[in-house]
């Protein structure tokens, strides 16, 4: 099974993650700054910095799983 | 030689965090009310919103049974020492734990759901029924939140917990103030000197 298949299969459960990557981003970028702009410019980058990070990471997941 | 305002210092300073332990105390209470209390609005508000918002959708999705305090042998929820970092909304599962002790209460209870008059407090955050021996048949209480709640039930802890976490950084940030408070303070005494300049 690929990897778009298996995503596809659980795309409902992916979703749930968004609004904790969102919600994670902002809460600890606003444990870093004080000013608003400082804040959201500082959770978009950490955000878009959560979601490489979590596809790299299943991505080696993957792979690691098809060779098993 | 130029004047400055006292004014001007304590902005450059970063906030003022007027009590420190008094706002960290009120922040663990209500995520955010340390800062409201600092006067610091804006992430006041964005911290209620954000932690308040995670713990109660994590709370809806498990049904309001996946916050509960338990030591039993057989149910060691240690789930909830994140879920307690979220202060007062986390709180009524400590006083439910302390109510059902007694199997009298839950008796009581069960009696009542049976004939459908169930009360909000007879099942909200109370510690479900498990059984001693793990190798029973019978499914417990437990088992029935499971099957009942599916992935919802680990979901919902795992929301839930995230929003007592995320809450120790916003204690932190109401004790201390921000990390780059002072950067960001040289950063606009910066801007302030080339605007001069």
């Amino acid at each position: 099974m690929n990897l778009v298949t298996l995503l596809g299969m659980h795309s409902g459960d992916v979703w749930y993650a968004l609004p904790l990557i969102v919600v994670i981003s902002l809460v600890y970028q606003a444990t870093r700054h004080e000013h608003m702009g400082a804040i959201l410019w500082g959770a978009a980058r950490f955000g878009l910095w959560l979601v490489g990070f979590m596809v790299v990471a299943s991505a080696i997941l993957y792979f690691i799983s098809i060779r098993l | 030689m130029t004047h400055v305002s006292p004014d001007h210092i304590a902005a450059d300073e970063g906030p003022n965090l007027k009590d420190p332990v008094l706002a960290g105390c009120l922040g663990w209470l209500v995520p955010g009310l340390g800062h409201l209390y600092q006067g610091r609005w804006a992430k006041g508000i964005l911290f209620l919103l954000c932690i308040l918002g995670t713990f109660s959708f994590g709370l809806y999705e498990g049904g309001g049974r996946v916050v509960y305090a338990s030591l039993r042998p057989n149910d060691r929820r240690l789930a909830y020492l994140c879920q307690i970092g979220v202060g007062l909304p986390a709180l009524p599962a400590l006083v439910q734990a302390q109510r059902f002790r007694s199997n009298t209460l839950r008796e009581q209870v069960q009696k009542r759901a049976r004939i459908g008059q169930a009360r909000f407090f007879d099942w909200f955050m109370v510690p479900p029924e498990v059984s001693d021996d793990p190798r029973q048949e019978e499914p417990d209480e437990l088992d029935d939140l499971h099957r009942q709640l599916h992935r919802f039930f680990e979901l919902g802890t795992v929301y839930t917990m995230i929003a007592g976490l995320l809450n120790v950084l916003a204690i932190y940030d109401a004790c201390g103030g921000p990390a780059f408070a002072d950067e960001e303070a040289d950063e606009r005494r910066r801007e302030e000197k080339s605007e001069e300049a």
